[in-house]
């Protein structure tokens, strides 16, 4: 241990100005990522601004009691689940069919413009894909035309509540397909062409082909942000809900998130909030840790 | 050369439509917004269903967009963050990259799960926010000829979005991957030369990895525009916001700013009130379509080094 230290000060010593270099991103981790870990104590307190953190009052699980037995605490849980698994099963898929199409294509101008506009709209900001929707979807806008055309419902979309999670998904899908199946592509441009030659020799269409060939050469990558994506599959972000929801639409639209960010920023109950937002950060620590686990069992690949 | 099965034929046929067809989906609800904007909006706010051409041409939506003194200022703060945040985020995260990628230093693996630790676990949204709202730096100062350090506390002043969002964690293993793929014995023969971190760092591995940094510039700059939620819990003063939080102003919470359509006929507020969001979506826009160009370059490369170890 001694000689540990002993060496740790020589190294300090020796290596000083890259350790006085790296003490401001040290700092930020420190105040940024860290206090706010030490901030979440609150979650045990009854919290108020004037006595501080210390001094706040010890009131147990009490924050967490009360939003378990609230009847938000279903609500938005079965929310974040079902905008999570439902963007899991359609969006996840949507790249992988995208990259094979493109890589199918013979005239190498026309898979590069495609790419090209499909890259497009992750460039756009949320804000505005966001009020894009809003726009369409509004009676009298365009979307909501068609809709009405369809259904005979002149109602303004993103004020019903079952249009919510196929809005907020489509859109999603709209918006990443084509940023998504870049790491496809490269995937697919890894396979060795020998293959597929000596596959053709041997008779085998395309289609066999890319069952045979092409699918299990880009299982791992398959595999990896499969897994990655369940990792997050209680972190729904907050930011695009907030900027669709609206009170009529909460008992689809409300997730663990955006519930946090009305209670804590809008009601002003930090404590109660920061236990919802606890609760929240310590499920989704397990489910990565899991997934992480799985990860290391089918893939022999750690995600870190 | 083989020839093609009538089957093959039949799904390359299909593919190019179904391509031709994505490309479209991807790009008409642009081509409808640029469309909208330039109509005339008592004929876009009676038309119904797709357009081909603008309804007339009017810009009056652009005049009114461009008269309103919040997207003035908007631009001006976005540049601002922008600038000042890039500058600041490079520069550390560039920092943080050369640490994390030096495998002589003893602390590295301790700081290194430090940050990466950041990833995957978090105190949540309201601790943070506490955390930036007693933020407070020291500024040196002149007062009286005589000089003192300053207190700022950031909250409701443009460091409030840049500060506490100035590294990003992923961003840092890219570029920490970019510097790890650079030799060692570029930097030991320096060393030999009695060159420090300081000279090793910014003389020698920041420009060797000139694509890794222009990746990393160019993810914090779209980071740096798009946002708007840190702005619209860190900024009360309005004069403050950036572009993005004044056009969800604009699009999603007052459905026709007042002050845009002063002195337009009462008939036709409502007309001139859309197609002004249309002009806001083209504003803020264009300005992404510009460097989309050099962003796709660089942003495929980085999509690949973040997919290496990530």
């Amino acid at each position: 241990m001694k000689a540990h230290l002993k060496l740790l000060s020589k190294d300090i010593k020796k290596n000083y100005s890259a350790y006085l270099l790296v003490l401001p991103v040290i700092l930020f981790y420190a105040y940024f990522s860290y206090v706010p870990m030490y901030g979440a104590v609150i979650a045990f307190k009854d919290y108020s601004p004037a006595l501080g953190i210390v001094k706040s009052p010890f009131v147990g699980l009490e924050h967490f009691r009360n939003f378990f037995s609230s009847v938000y605490f279903l609500r938005v849980l079965k929310n974040t689940i079902n905008i999570s698994l439902t963007g899991l099963l359609f969006g996840f898929p949507a790249p992988i069919i995208l990259a094979l199409l493109i890589s199918e294509l013979t005239k190498k101008w026309f898979a590069r413009t495609v790419q090209t506009i499909t890259y497009l709209p992750h460039f756009i900001s949320l804000v505005v894909i966001c009020g894009m929707i809003s726009q369409f979807t509004t009676t009298g806008g365009i979307i909501q035309n068609i809709y009405a055309a369809v259904t005979g419902n002149t109602i303004s979309m993103l004020n019903d509540p079952k249009l919510f999670v196929p809005i907020y998904v489509v859109s999603g899908i709209w918006q990443e397909v084509g940023w998504g199946s870049i790491i496809y592509l490269a995937a697919l441009s890894a396979v060795d062409h020998e293959l597929y030659e000596a596959a053709t020799i041997d008779g085998a269409g395309r289609l066999k082909q890319i069952f045979a060939i092409t699918l299990p050469s880009i299982m791992p990558t398959i595999v990896t942000l499969f897994i990655l994506r369940l990792g997050s599959a209680l972190n729904v972000g907050h930011e695009k809900i907030i900027l669709l929801y609206n009170p009529m639409t909460y008992e689809t639209s409300d997730v663990i998130s955006s519930f946090v960010y009305r209670a804590g920023l809008q009601s002003f109950k930090y404590d109660y909030a920061t236990a919802v937002g606890l609760f929240n950060s310590v499920i989704n620590f397990a489910i990565v840790l899991s997934a992480n686990y799985m990860s290391k069992k089918i893939n022999n690949t750690s995600l870190w | 050369m083989i020839k093609k099965s009538s089957s093959r034929i039949m799904f390359e046929v299909f593919n190019g439509v179904f391509m031709t067809a994505l490309v479209a989906v991807t790009l008409y609800p642009l081509l409808y917004v640029m469309l909208a904007s330039f109509s005339e909006p008592v004929r876009f706010i009676s038309h119904k269903g797709f357009l081909l051409r603008p309804l007339g041409f009017s810009t009056v939506a652009y005049k009114r967009a461009f008269d309103h003194p919040m997207i003035a200022s908007g631009f001006k703060n976005t540049f601002f963050i922008i600038i000042v945040g890039g500058a600041l985020s490079v520069l550390l995260t560039s920092i943080g990259a050369y640490f994390m990628s030096r495998k002589n230093l003893m602390l590295r693996k301790p700081i290194s799960f430090m940050i990466i630790f950041t990833m995957f676990f978090g105190g949540g949204l309201i601790p943070f926010y506490f955390a930036v709202r007693n933020f407070t730096i020291f500024i040196p100062w002149i007062v009286n000829g005589a000089f003192v350090f300053k207190a700022l506390n950031i909250y409701n002043t443009l460091f409030a979005v840049i500060i506490p969002v100035c590294i990003n964690t992923y961003n840092l293993i890219v570029l920490r991957t970019g510097f790890m793929s650079i030799p060692d014995s570029i930097e030991e023969s320096a060393k030999i030369d009695g060159a420090g971190h300081l000279t090793v760092l910014f003389k020698i591995i920041m420009p060797l990895a000139k694509a890794n940094i222009a990746v990393i510039t160019l993810y914090y700059g779209v980071g740096y525009w798009n946002s708007w939620f840190n702005a619209s819990i860190f900024l009360a003063d309005n004069t403050l916001h950036p572009l993005q939080l004044v056009l969800r102003q604009i699009l999603l919470i007052n459905s026709a700013d007042s002050s845009m359509i002063a002195g337009v006929d009462v008939s036709d507020r409502l007309a001139v009130g859309e197609t002004i969001k249309y002009a806001s979506i083209v504003i803020a826009t264009v300005p992404i379509l510009f460097v989309y160009p050099l962003l796709q370059k660089y942003f495929v490369k980085g999509v690949m080094v973040g997919a290496v170890k990530g």
